[in-house]
């Protein structure tokens, strides 16, 4: 859970988009490569790294396509860069094999959806969170992922941080994941200074030259030493499964090993892995659960029924993937309600009702229209629940 | 050093069918490779899928085995972030052409410093002999039961329209010649584009009735048709390109490009990176004198 | 100074796809009974290399060594 924001360093605040904040953070983590493809919500990223990237001695790229885009961004990252690209929708449907490739293959990359209306081309410049799921099983294949989110500017700097670090100790794709609202929203951040936020450099293999080095053969605790492409060791990478050298290979066995490393992984480091922010759960009767924009309209409407005696509390998920189920199956034990607020036909949802205890007493507070959710939709719907009308 | 030391040896025999021409471009690219005196940790290779892709995993260098046409791409970003490195990209028809094809005209136009090996069969042969873009029209393929429709690609043309810098084209018949096709594009800094006309005696060969795979080679040889010297840019002449729109009973073949322009990496280094970082530093010294 | 030279085939790697053969230009090498390639006529040999270079299994070499 973060620590709660400390007052603020005017000198170093700054007034910026979101997508603005993602190309801040990314720099602030390291990122020295991007390469992406223009693309509504989320253009703002590449402009602002176009002009940034370079001023840091770094590349900025704009590929034929998001495809090419995310392939660059993985090549880039195994010769020892860290990468980003940002797109939305479309281009992150496009993305999806070269994701699982990364996935495959265990190159560290972070990928920014900026979430827009869909299916399809659907609504460029609205609001929506219909991509939840499609981060998750969007690959074919089994696997685990990291999905990060968040509601403001000040956690969205620290999650895209995180994102680059996660992707590096975990050997795996991170991907931010943002809706319209964040995306193109401006509000005030407070900018780490340089080193007030951990960063974790790539795990490298102390493997001498000459000798043999097993770049695919996990340690205890499931992380990977690497080698960049253009060291010392040279080996293959391929998004065939393969074996502790990177050599295909389709022995049960090893099929077997790899398929749940790359599963368990994350899996098992959800403690590691969840960041979200709570508030008066101690006597909450309703929980309203929430990620990105809506989760605004979420606490708004927590605070307000609070003021009026409803004992209502929030959690604000800024890790979906992997989806945090134990610490919303302890928070929601002691629940008459929960209402999950999010802006599709229910993603979050359903990970919510297979966590909890009771899941007939999950409900969805949700929006479809391109429109952001609001306070009063979200109090309509309490309201029902409790049988008071609207 | 003999070409083979570049081979991961304890993979051999290598999975591709008896007579398939591929051995013989492996073959050629290591003799390339060897007397160039490259390092092989400077080597990256990166390919795609297919019968093609699969070369990289005999060589002892860097190699990526990506997806199916996105080799281009993820070699461009290893370019990008290492760009002391050579960069060798293999492809098949399919791969390059087809499903990469975006990627083939787009690292074309931007001249980045690597060498894309068309390694063109004329068919899918991986999965088992469907027509390729560079299938003639009328031949057969598994999926072409009753002869394509369309015209192939001509990849010189489809390169040189694309801004390739080198171009060439060579067979294994002529196996010599391409070893040293192959050290020219490598050494050239700029997009390489070698296309290597290749034998599948397994699925082409058989659907179209173009014998085994020492006659599919008799007929480069005796197809072949050398392209003139380059004029004073580095361009063939019009006669050669036209001789390249010839019938499919005549290959062009030799070097129908080689011009120097701005790289890539080079040119973005200098263009933007440098100009941006002093800009950055001067603006950072400013500030520093209000403290 | 003296220079041993031969052609040596590894039987392991060879398919037996006779290009070797076919474009061998004094009809050094052979086919054996198994459909693998071998050196039948060395004396023929020009030591163009024409069959290392072509051999699409990688399995012919031809082997120069100096000696003084």
């Amino acid at each position: 859970m973060n620590a709660s924001a400390q007052k603020p360093d005017r000198t170093r605040v700054r007034f910026l988009q979101g997508n603005e904040v993602c190309a801040e953070a990314a720099l602030y983590a390291g990122m020295r490569y991007f390469a992406g493809y223009p693309i509504t919500p989320s253009t703002e990223i590449a402009e602002r790294l176009a002009e940034r990237l370079p001023q840091v001695g770094g590349s900025f790229m704009q590929m034929e396509d998001e495809i090419g885009s995310i392939c660059a961004v993985i090549g880039a990252s195994l010769a020892g860069t860290k990468s980003m690209t940002a797109t939305s929708g479309p281009g992150f449907s496009l993305m999806q094999e070269a994701i699982g490739y990364a996935v495959m293959a265990e190159i560290p990359c972070v990928i920014v959806d900026v979430q827009r209306g869909g299916p399809s081309t659907g609504l460029p410049t609205h609001a929506s969170q219909g991509d939840v799921m499609q981060v998750r099983y969007g690959t074919h294949g089994d696997h685990s992922i990291v999905c990060l989110t968040a509601s403001n500017h000040q956690d969205l700097f620290g999650i895209v941080v995180d994102a680059f670090n996660f992707s590096e100790i975990f050997r795996t794709p991170a991907v931010v994941l943002i809706d319209e609202v964040v995306g193109h929203m401006r509000e005030a951040v407070d900018v780490p200074a340089p080193g007030e936020l951990d960063l974790t450099e790539r795990l490298l293999t102390d493997v001498p030259r000459d000798v043999d080095y097993h770049p695919y053969a996990p340690r205890e605790d499931d992380r990977l030493p690497m080698s960049n492409f253009g060291g010392v060791h040279r080996y293959n990478v391929t998004g065939l499964v393969h074996d502790m050298w990177g050599f295909p290979s389709e022995k049960p066995t090893i099929v077997n090993d790899l398929i749940h490393h790359l599963y368990l992984k994350l899996e098992n480091r959800k403690r590691m892995l969840t960041r979200w922010r709570e508030w008066s759960l101690d006597d909450a009767e309703i929980v309203l659960i929430s990620y990105g924009s809506s989760a605004r309209s979420a606490r708004h409407i927590m605070e307000n029924r609070r003021s009026v005696g409803v004992p209502i509390g929030m959690i604000e998920l800024q890790t979906l993937w992997p989806f945090p189920s134990e610490l919303i199956r302890a928070r929601c034990r002691n629940a008459e309600y929960v209402v999950v607020v999010e802006m599709n036909m229910g993603q979050i949802v359903h990970e919510v009702k297979r966590a909890v205890d009771r899941p007939e007493r999950v409900f969805l507070s949700n929006r479809v229209d391109g429109e952001m959710i609001t306070p009063t939709d979200i109090k309509h719907l309490i309201r029902v629940i409790q049988g008071k009308g609207v | 050093m003999a070409a083979t030391d570049f081979l991961r040896k304890r993979f051999m025999p290598h999975i591709w069918c008896p007579g398939c021409g591929h051995g013989i471009i492996m073959r050629a690219l290591l003799t390339a490779i060897e007397k160039l005196d490259i390092e092989k940790n400077d080597i990256v290779m990166a390919s795609g899928i297919g019968c093609s892709a699969r070369m990289l995993g005999y060589i002892d260098v860097h190699t990526m085995h990506t997806l199916h046409g996105r080799a281009l791409a993820f070699a461009t970003g290893v370019k990008m972030a290492r760009p002391d490195l050579t960069v060798v990209v293999p492809m098949g028809d399919g791969d390059a052409l087809a499903i990469g094809g975006n990627h083939f005209i787009h690292a074309a136009r931007r001249n980045i410093d690597m060498t894309a090996i068309v390694m063109n069969n004329s068919t899918y042969g991986m999965t088992g002999g469907q027509y390729s873009p560079t299938t003639g029209c009328g031949e057969y393929g598994t999926t072409a039961p009753y002869g394509t429709v369309v015209q192939p690609f001509d990849t010189v043309e489809l390169a040189t329209a694309a801004g390739a810098s080198f171009i060439a084209r060579t067979t294994t018949y002529h196996a010599r010649e391409m070893a040293r096709i192959l050290a020219d594009a490598i050494r050239h800094p700029g997009f390489s584009v070698v296309e290597v006309l290749t034998q599948c005696p397994t699925y082409y060969g058989r659907k179209n009735e173009k014998g085994d795979a020492v006659e599919m080679m008799e007929r480069f040889r005796d197809c072949a048709v050398p392209v003139g010297p380059l004029d004073d840019n580095g361009r063939a002449t019009a006669a050669d390109v036209e001789a390249a729109d010839a019938s499919v009973e005549t290959i062009p073949i030799g070097v129908f490009r080689k011009e120097v322009r701005a790289e890539y990496c080079d040119a973005y280094r200098r263009q933007v990176i440098e100009p941006a970082v002093a800009a950055a530093s001067a603006a950072a010294d400013a500030a520093g004198g209000d403290r | 100074m003296s220079t041993s030279r031969r052609i040596e085939v590894n039987p392991d790697w060879c398919k037996g796809c006779n290009v070797c053969v076919a474009f061998c230009p004094k009809q050094v090498l052979a086919l054996d009974e198994r459909g693998k390639a071998y050196v039948a006529n060395i004396d023929a040999c020009i030591w163009c290399r024409e069959c290392e270079l072509r051999c699409p299994d990688l399995a012919v070499t031809v082997v120069v060594e100096r000696a003084s």
